[in-house]
């Protein structure tokens, strides 16, 4: 029998191994981009911005950074716009087959993407649309839309109806009382939905992969074609700022939510 | 337009139940009225009609004369107090008061002078910068108050305004309520199912039950003369004694004969009906007179400024008995012998 | 104020067309489109034969649910303790083990597929490691295989797991296993007999989750995976990449997809089971 002692101390250590083991991969990407050697090894021997040189002169590279920061913002944009429409329609509708909608919308996330991706491709491919950045953005918006939903629909539940009936007697039409209610008391969940949504896109490979054509490559794409060749250093620092994209929506998202909460406990 | 506000046989549905039944109103410019009842007698949904949240299947909303039946809320002028306040958490007091005014597009001038007023009115000069979380929730109270009068409207609907409130400063806020009322001379269409609140605050009320209004007048009126067993256990104390027609006469429990000033039994037999404090309680059996009853003390229970009797009379009938605990008022134990009487006018018959 | 019925389609409505348009649709005329281009029933039932019952989808069925089942076991053994803490912790802690988690789980997954690319190949950190100290003498084939696969795909998806197993281990209530305690009960009977049955749920909701998204991947496998490793997603990508075999991608996409449904049939009666407080 082990001690209690014993056991938490080791439940610790496992558990700060495994937390090391989640973090460490990225870590180590990230040390490595900035590699001055002449292959991937770890660590380096010499540090030098000599890959990020390479990825940002390669102006493939740098219209992949472009192709990805524009698809990722139009879809951030058409998914927030149709997320909170359908989200509210969900929260305040009164309407038959809800519970049925609701669950249909969320389908494109448990659907493997292969499948959405081959379905689109077949479409496109016969519509002229390969390689078509807003229409990669308008498949990208059906994946990114079941998290915008969900973001959305939690940030909705904490806006009172009673709020939104006071903004009409005194005056407001329907639209107002989106305007001057509505919308500022779901706005962390808006910021929050657009963070995420554009993540999604800027993410996303397997759709962009099939749409993409040779016109319209995003980074995802790009570090896929080269890693069909080799386990190049440069993809290093792709990865590196695809992470530090990441790690600042996470960062701009916990700011809001710390803003959230004041809010939360003003409804109360 | 004028502050009246008329029901003209409203009815709403929700799928097979109606939850307003034909309800008219005729509430002339400046009454306080108040729609009274338990919950799910339909006193929230007339509110909604009135306010435009929804619209009745049958009947018509009338404002200042004109039909509103199918205006949405924004054009029916009208201010309201919501149970939870519904002050928005977004906003600081001066910009939650503004709201009616800053919609409407008044100038800037006109909006910093009327929030000043309305503030001073609910006597929360100073507060203008905070937001409702930062509020107590008399002082949030006072803020749905302002924002509802800001804009002076002629109508002001209350629903269930003080609810969240502790005794006490409900009493408070009642009478700061009516006074502003009185001074402004708006007509307020005030919901409650606190029947002190509506009989201290109200020149009329009505008292809904499945919904349909079961009576409606003048508090004393409703008080002292329900038309119905409904509306006399609901507004207070009420002994509801079986009785039972006898040739001409009407005979309560044990035989005992009764007369009673108002209505009539239907059938053979009825209730009478008698408010607790109208009962009279004296020592010993006294001769069997009309209205007068022999009993025998059941509890005796000190309230204060009251004594509270339950009194057991013949055929199991019980009555309460509330005495005032006035100087040198004589004191009855439990298992005492004594006699109830009440006047004629204080009773009345109902048909069941 | 309720939402009329017409105001509340009108603002599903760009969201359902979207679905529809762009995902129903699409899917539908697939699959429709691919089956349907054959010249008599006879051809299509020989296709059929070929593509459902050669030797080649059957391997890569085994290696599908294989891979996937490997990778759902050790993401639940991994995932299993890391979400216990989480569930437990507090404060700093709490936001310190959530970002380990966090920030993986928003990355892309070829990023993360090319991080553990970086550390399993032959010159790679691991095997750097074990060569220094003398464990091996050769570096290890740790990428390229089936190993690689595993490695990846349980890193990938192992948040998925820990977030569910934590919804489930957070709403237990502490209580309970105080109560436990002091009836008595050793630490161990508490986590057997109380703790693990009312996360019970959480953990099949979990496993139906992992597995649900393993069958169904497509990057880490094609890019960490030897000859050996092909999964069904990869298959499907290869007749409409490299053969244009509509039909024969359109019959596996049906497989991938009715197991697909299936499973998530049974996780929903099992997720449900969270919501209520």
């Amino acid at each position: 029998m082990m001690g209690p002692v014993l056991r938490a101390t080791l439940l610790k250590a496992l558990v700060v191994l495994l937390c090391f083991g989640l973090v460490a991969p990225i870590v180590v990407v990230t040390i490595a981009s900035f590699s001055g050697d002449g292959y991937l090894k770890f660590p380096p021997e010499a540090f030098s911005l000599r890959w990020y040189e390479r990825f940002l002169g390669d102006h493939r590279w740098r219209s992949a950074i472009m192709n990805s920061l524009f698809i990722g913002l139009l879809t951030s944009i058409f998914s927030t716009v149709i997320g909170f429409l359908a989200a509210y329609a969900l929260m305040r509708g009164q309407f038959r087959f809800k519970a049925v909608i609701a669950s249909l919308l969320l389908m494109p996330v448990i659907v493997p993407h292969i499948i959405t991706a081959v379905a689109v491709y077949f479409l496109s491919a016969r519509m002229g649309l390969v390689g078509v950045r807003p229409w990669i953005s308008v498949a990208h918006t059906v994946v990114a839309l079941p998290i915008v939903l969900v973001i959305l629909q939690s940030a909705l539940r904490t806006v009172d109806p009673a709020l939104e009936r006071a903004a009409m007697v005194f005056g407001c039409s329907r639209f107002g009382v989106f305007r001057r209610v509505v919308l500022p008391l779901a706005l962390p969940g808006i910021v929050s939905a657009a963070l995420f949504s554009f993540l999604t896109s800027f993410d996303e490979l397997v759709i962009s992969l099939f749409l993409a054509g040779i016109r319209s490559e995003t980074l995802p794409v790009r570090i896929w074609n080269s890693l069909l060749l080799e386990v190049e250093p440069t993809i290093a620092a792709v990865s590196t700022l695809l992470i530090a994209v990441t790690a600042l929506a996470l960062a701009i998202d916990a700011v809001i939510r710390k803003l959230r909460g004041g809010t939360m406990a003003a409804l109360r | 337009m004028s502050g009246s506000v008329d029901l003209d046989a409203v009815t709403k549905r929700y799928g097979s139940e109606t939850v307003v039944a034909g309800v008219s109103l005729v509430i002339p410019e400046g009454e306080f009225f108040t729609l009274l009842g338990p919950s799910g007698s339909g006193k929230t949904t007339t509110l909604s009609m009135l306010a435009g949240f929804v619209v009745p299947d049958e009947g018509r909303v009338l404002l200042g004369g004109q039909d509103m039946t199918r205006v949405p809320p924004r054009g029916r002028g009208l201010g309201m107090v919501f149970q939870n306040y519904a002050i928005f958490p977004h906003l600081n007091v001066a910009e939650n008061v503004a709201f009616p005014l800053t919609v409407k597009g008044a100038s800037k001038a006109e909006i910093k002078a009327r929030v000043a007023e309305a503030l001073a009115m609910v006597k929360l000069t100073g507060f203008e910068t905070r937001y409702a979380r930062q509020l107590s929730g008399g002082q949030q109270q006072r803020v749905a108050l302002a924002r509802a009068i800001v804009g002076h409207p002629k109508v002001v609907l209350m629903d269930e305004p003080l609810g969240a409130l502790d005794k006490n400063l409900r009493y408070h806020m009642q009478v700061e309520i009516k006074e502003i009322q009185q001074r402004l001379g708006m007509t307020v269409i005030y919901v409650t199912h606190d029947q002190e609140e509506a009989l201290t605050m109200s020149d009329r009320i009505a008292i809904m039950n499945h919904g349909r209004i079961a009576q409606m007048g003048p508090p004393r009126e409703v008080y002292e003369n329900p038309e119905s067993s409904f509306v006399a256990s609901f507004l207070g104390e009420a002994n509801l004694v079986k009785v039972r027609r006898d040739g001409e006469t009407v005979r309560g429990p044990g035989g005992a004969p009764l007369v009673a000033a108002r209505g009539a039994l239907s059938a053979n037999e009825g209730l009478v009906f008698v408010r607790p404090e109208k009962v009279k309680v004296a020592a010993g059996t006294a001769e069997l007179r009309p209205n007068h009853l022999p009993g025998q003390v059941l509890h005796a229970s000190f309230l204060g400024n009251i004594m509270r009797y339950a009194v057991s009379a013949a055929d199991g009938a019980t009555f309460f008995c509330d005495v005032a605990n006035g100087a040198g008022t004589e004191i009855h134990r439990a298992g005492d012998a004594v006699t109830l009487s009440w006047r004629a006018e204080d009773s009345r018959l109902l048909g069941s | 104020m309720p939402l009329g019925r017409l105001a509340g389609w009108l603002m599903l409505a760009p969201a359902l067309a979207l679905l529809f348009g762009v995902f129903l649709l699409p899917i539908g005329w697939f699959l429709a489109g691919s089956l349907t281009d054959f010249a008599s029933f006879a051809e299509f039932w020989e296709e059929a034969q070929d593509v459902l019952f050669s030797g080649t989808i059957l391997r890569v069925l085994l290696n599908t649910n294989g891979i996937g089942a490997a990778v759902t076991l050790l993401v639940l053994v991994i995932g299993y303790p890391v979400s216990y803490a989480l569930s437990r912790a507090k404060g700093l802690v709490f936001t310190a083990i959530l970002l380990c988690i966090v920030l993986p789980y928003f990355t892309s997954t070829i990023v993360r597929t090319y991080a553990w690319m970086v550390l399993l190949g032959r010159t790679g950190l691991i095997n750097q490691i074990l060569l220094g100290l003398g464990l091996i003498d050769a570096p290890l084939e740790l990428m390229y295989n089936r190993t690689g696969v595993i490695i990846g795909m349980t890193y990938v998806l192992l948040p998925y797991m820990v977030l569910t197993l934590f919804a489930a281990m957070k709403a237990v209530d502490p209580r309970l296993l105080q109560a436990a305690e002091g009836m008595g009960a050793s630490p161990a009977t508490v986590f057997f007999r109380v703790f693990m049955p009312l996360t019970l749920h959480g953990v099949i909701a979990g496993v139906l989750i992992t597995f649900i998204l393993a069958i169904g991947f497509f990057v880490t496998p094609a890019l960490m995976g030897g000859p050996d490793d092909i999964m069904i997603a990869m298959l499907i990508e290869r007749e409409v990449e490299l053969t244009q075999n509509w039909p024969a991608a359109a019959m596996m996409t049906i497989v991938l997809l009715v197991v697909t449904l299936l499973l998530y049939a049974v996780y929903s009666r099992f997720a449900d089971r969270e919501a209520p407080r």
